[in-house]
């Protein structure tokens, strides 16, 4: 049993800074390994809770940092990330219904889709608070490898 | 962000020259989207060719701008990425979109 392959980033919690932290984890996961059918999955994923983090867990904060934490394994990967800020409404992870599309153009939605997105494209979601401190871990599980005597690209 | 748009008889195409539209540039580009389209055809095609990603706030932005258009223009996508193709799906706005794989695809089927 190994601890997998390391990948962390700290960066400060702006719209900004998580833009490019989610570029650079997306890339450093490639690098390591993580199959290339499982990389929309954990982009998409890790950009939705991270956007989440801080707009919502630091909407009040005007100074904070995120930390994200990968593991990668041969089957399976998972990100834990972290923040200092408000906790999870009720310390709990959301149920992430979509947003209905509704019958008309001006009745589409035009958010709500996050945690539903986090839902379909993960394969556990573990939530804890504990001493002021927000900790949602993702797994993802990828059970079939592409056969590694695989050449190509 | 910087858009760019071009108008052939019938048809705006604006092109998004950004690799994502994420939360961090969702406002920016509704705002840009809301003036390059402003008083053009009928029918615009929103050139995604080098939009490599997009998050659940670039879709709404993506929304919002159908939205502003009014009820009596259309805005058709082209050119998605594999992951902005997968969001679409998803969330089921691919039933909402016309989406077209290429710009040239999006511009062949005028005719519908």
């Amino acid at each position: 049993m190994n601890n997998g392959k390391c990948l962390d980033l700290s960066f400060a919690a702006t719209e900004s800074e998580a833009s490019s932290g989610i570029a650079q984890l997306s890339l450093g996961l490639a690098e390591q390994g993580l199959p290339a059918h499982k990389a929309a999955d954990v982009k998409i994923a890790l950009a939705e809770a991270i956007n989440n983090v801080v707009e919502h867990a630091y909407a009040d904060f005007t100074s904070a940092q995120v930390q994200v934490r990968c593991r990668l394994h041969n089957n399976w990967l998972e990100i834990l990330i972290s923040d200092t800020g408000n906790p999870l409404p009720g310390f709990r992870v959301p149920d992430g219904i979509p947003a209905a599309l509704g019958s008309t153009r001006d009745e589409l939605p035009e958010g709500g889709f996050g945690w539903f997105l986090i839902h379909e494209l993960t394969s556990d979601i573990h939530y804890e608070r504990e001493n002021g401190c927000n900790r949602l871990s993702l797994r993802f599980d990828f059970p079939d490898p592409p056969d590694g005597k695989k050449t190509s690209q | 962000m910087a858009l760019t748009s071009i108008t052939t008889d019938a048809t705006q195409i604006i092109k998004v020259h950004s690799d994502r539209i994420d939360a961090a540039m969702a406002i920016q580009f509704k705002e840009d989207m809301r003036s390059e389209a402003e008083g053009g055809t009928a029918r615009v095609v929103l050139d995604l060719t080098s939009v490599e990603f997009i998050d659940s706030s670039g879709l709404g932005a993506i929304v919002a701008s159908m939205k502003q258009l009014g009820n009596d223009r259309r805005l058709d996508l082209a050119g998605l990425h594999p992951f902005v193709e997968k969001v679409f799906r998803l969330t089921r706005m691919d039933t909402v979109f016309k989406l077209y794989p290429t710009l040239d695809d999006a511009l062949a089927a005028t005719a519908d």
